[in-house]
């Protein structure tokens, strides 16, 4: 689709202003993201702290993992630190202490930490947000385990459960989110002939779970490319993430649409919608059919929307538009009439009107 | 089509044909000649440092890990590093053994490419090579820097090299409808494919504008240039997202094998060369194999559906044919440019790795649509991809286009009709 600019919303000027006012007032939050322990995110968080620090910036430790590394610690030495306390044998950011103090930024390692039962905050990631509303940038690294979304999937691969996890939701409030992707097996190892055993088993483990990091972040990056293009009122879809629309009506035989529509949004990692047009009455029978249909891409895994419109063709264009859909999923109608061949009917019209998007026709 | 008759051109704004692919004719079915070669030197590793820009830091990622393999002992040579003038980046390749470049004079102008029968010669372990899309002053031995590595790996030489998303093929239209540049410097996916190795290297697009506004990456009358057009906060969004998920992508291939619920997939009756290709009955195209066939026409919007389709059969593990009709030219000069141009796709297709073929005039007769159909229905194809068709209004009503002849006839298969990725100025 072309970028244009349009008049914005009322809500959409609305949700600028209040952005705006956000950065104003509240520190940004950047946050380093991994697939496994010894990727080296703590190493980028220090060394973002330490070039911050080299351009004059305040920048200060708040929280990092112990034992650090040879490397981490060379770095730590170059930088302030306000120690951990520690609290009934838990360690516990010093948020009083930073907040007196006040530095610019501020490095918190081990996000998912809990703190001891009494504090102020929960967990540390509630401490940063606080550090956060009160002005001061925070710089942060986290393992994808220790989110609470991913928690079950990453179980699955690892066979580790962990109790202390931050919820998905303050990732995706971050300003910022960068992957550290150090690959899973140095490729050019000594001992690189071939991984066998518990070593290729590990090596799958940690490839399927770089996956789901960087997924991850694609997705948090695809939420913040949206709020810009809404905040700035740019009517955009660059299409990167694949999103599937399958078009139900009563009649269609939706089961191949909708499980050719799940195949895909899962290959591609997408987003699967099923959307029906309403209109007029339907008969009992029709009723129940749309009903079937509906439910069977509920549990397909799709986000099913019901469509108002007069004209279904043009409500589900403009749905899909709205949407940033890329690939619009239907039936090859019922009509055959035969001036049909010739105008290529509702199906016509709809490949002509689908800028951007792929349409595919189903066999009926 | 003689390849690389172009000087070497970085990016041009709008549409670029798909006359500029490597080595026009190769044959369709080519796979991995490193995989192969019986006898000759295990093939060498290929590690990939994959970004969605320039000024990422790719390079200086590169450098970092190839300083540590040569720290560890191992013998490891820079075959190319392209500086551009960054002082940080430079600094990285302190120490190393440098293979020195070729001279060559193209046009009066004295250019500097890999010196790749030089790095053959020293053999060493492993080569660093930067900017891997890059295209070679023509009358080079190879037209495309890839070909180049790929030679290296064959000797057994392991490559560590860098590319930008945007350089992908398949991503080619989606990156022009984000960015507005048409990148002319492509590499088929299946050569990404066959990497050891993908790593993102990840900074975030605030980060990357500092950088070019500290004048880090570009010069300063360059970076503000580039802030107007591609460095815009969106456009560097979009192509980080499409990074991350290819680089996803690259590392499940790594961990999931194909689908185990495909069952045994029929061989699409293949041609021999020169002859008609004779459609051959396929013994179940009930399974659930997917089977995608994309036509092929003259009109420049081809390029688009071939990449779409070989796109999403990637995806979707699915075979993938190209077919074109031929028509009798009868020594008619516009169908003779039409079939020209026919053969430029096929060629383009081949390139992409996919089967690509041509139906002759008697098996086509005078109405292409349908013997298109029976072709796919024949041959146990699930899935047609066709581009929009053009036009619209009296004459299109007045006369029928092939495509939607195709989707009346076809109503047995799926047919996705791709969308025309373009981009208003």
């Amino acid at each position: 689709m072309t970028p244009a600019t349009r008049r914005r919303t009322p809500e959409e000027l609305l949700l600028q202003v209040q952005a705006e006012e956000a950065q104003d007032t509240r520190g940004r939050l950047k946050v380093f993201l991994g697939y496994a322990s010894g990727v080296g995110k703590s190493f980028r968080m220090l060394d973002e702290g330490r070039r911050r620090a080299e351009r004059g910036q305040d920048v200060v430790v708040g929280a990092i993992q112990l034992p650090p590394t040879p490397d981490v610690e060379s770095l730590l030495r170059r930088l302030q630190i306000i120690p951990l306390r520690d609290v009934d044998g838990v360690s516990v950011v010093d948020v009083p202490a930073i907040l007196k103090r006040h530095p610019r930024v501020c490095l918190v390692d081990g996000l998912a930490w809990d703190n001891p039962p009494g504090s102020v905050n929960r967990s540390r990631w509630q401490d940063v947000r606080q550090l956060l509303d009160a002005g001061i940038a925070v710089v942060a690294s986290i393992n994808i385990q220790y989110i609470t979304e991913l928690q079950g999937r990453v179980e699955k691969i690892t066979g580790k459960h962990v109790t202390q996890t931050v919820p998905q939701s303050f990732l995706y409030g971050a300003d910022e989110i960068v992957v550290v992707d150090a690959p899973p097996e140095m490729c050019f190892g000594h001992s690189g002939q071939g991984v066998a055993g518990d070593q290729g088993r590990l090596a799958h483990q940690l490839s399927a779970l770089r996956e789901i990091a960087l997924l991850f972040a694609a997705d948090v990056v695809d939420h913040q490319l949206e709020s810009y293009l809404k905040q700035n009122g740019i009517a955009a879809s660059f299409g990167t993430q694949e999103r599937i629309l399958v078009c139900i009506t009563p009649r269609t035989s939706a089961r191949a649409m909708i499980e050719s529509g799940r195949r895909n949004a899962q290959r591609f990692h997408g987003e699967l919608i099923a959307a029906h047009v309403r209109q007029g009455q339907l008969s009992e029978e029709s009723r129940a059919a749309l009903e079937r249909n509906l439910e069977m891409a509920r549990q397909a895994g799709a986000h099913v929307e019901i469509l108002e419109g007069d004209d279904p063709i043009e409500a589900i264009l403009e749905f899909a538009h709205e949407r940033g859909v890329t690939q619009v999923f239907v039936g090859h109608g019922l009509e055959s009439k035969w001036w049909h061949r010739w105008t290529g009917g509702p199906v016509g019209r709809l490949i002509r009107g689908a800028q951007g998007i792929d349409v595919r026709v189903f066999p009926q | 089509m003689t390849a690389g008759n172009a000087p070497p051109d970085r990016m041009a704004p709008g549409n670029a044909p798909p006359d500029r692919v490597a080595s026009g004719n190769a044959p369709p079915d080519r796979v991995a000649p490193s995989k192969l070669a019986p006898g000759s030197a295990t093939p060498g590793k290929l590690k990939i440092y994959l970004g969605y820009a320039a000024g990422v830091g790719k390079t200086y990622q590169m450098l970092e890990d190839a300083q540590e393999l040569r720290r560890q002992g191992r013998d490891i040579v820079i075959g190319y590093f392209e500086p551009h003038g960054r002082a940080d980046t430079i600094a990285k390749t302190e120490g190393m053994e440098f293979v020195p470049r070729r001279k060559v004079e193209y046009r009066g102008a004295l250019f500097e490419e890999m010196d790749t029968d030089a790095i053959l010669a020293r053999h060493p372990e492993i080569c660093v090579v930067d900017e891997f899309p890059h295209t070679n002053v023509p009358g080079s031995a190879r037209t495309k820097r890839w070909e180049d590595v790929t030679a290296l790996l064959d000797a057994g030489i392991g490559v560590l090299t860098t590319m930008n998303i945007q350089h992908l093929e398949s991503l080619n239209d989606q990156v022009w409808q984000i960015s507005g540049v048409r990148v002319r410097e492509t590499i088929p996916d299946w050569v990404v494919k066959q990497a050891d190795q993908v790593v993102m290297v990840d900074v975030t697009p605030g980060a990357l504008v500092n950088r070019l506004l500290r004048g880090v990456v570009y010069s300063a009358e360059k970076s503000k240039k580039a802030l107007e057009n591609f460095f815009q906060e969106s456009t560097l969004g979009a192509l980080r997202e499409l990074a991350m998920r290819q680089t996803a992508h690259e590392s499940e291939s790594h961990h999931v094998e194909a689908p185990a619920d495909v069952p045994h997939r029929p061989e699409p009756a293949s041609p021999r060369d020169g002859e008609s290709p004779e459609p051959q009955p396929v013994a179940s195209p009930t399974g659930r194999f997917e089977r995608i066939l994309i036509l092929v026409t003259a009109d420049p919007s081809s390029a688009m559906v071939i990449r779409r389709a070989k796109r999403v059969a990637d995806y979707l593990h699915a075979d993938c044919i190209a077919v074109a009709i031929q028509r009798p030219t009868g020594g008619n000069k516009v169908l003779v440019e039409e079939r020209e141009a026919i053969e430029r796709h096929l060629n383009f297709a081949r390139n992409l790795h996919i089967d690509a073929r041509l139906l002759d005039a008697e098996s086509a007769g005078d109405d292409p649509a349908k013997a298109l159909v029976e072709f796919a229905r024949v041959n146990g194809v699930t899935q047609l991809f066709l581009a929009r068709p053009r036009g619209a209004g009296l004459g299109a009503i007045l006369r029928p286009n092939v495509e939607q002849r195709i989707v009346w006839l076809s109503r047995d298969m799926q047919v996705t009709i791709v969308a025309d990725r373009t981009r208003a100025a």
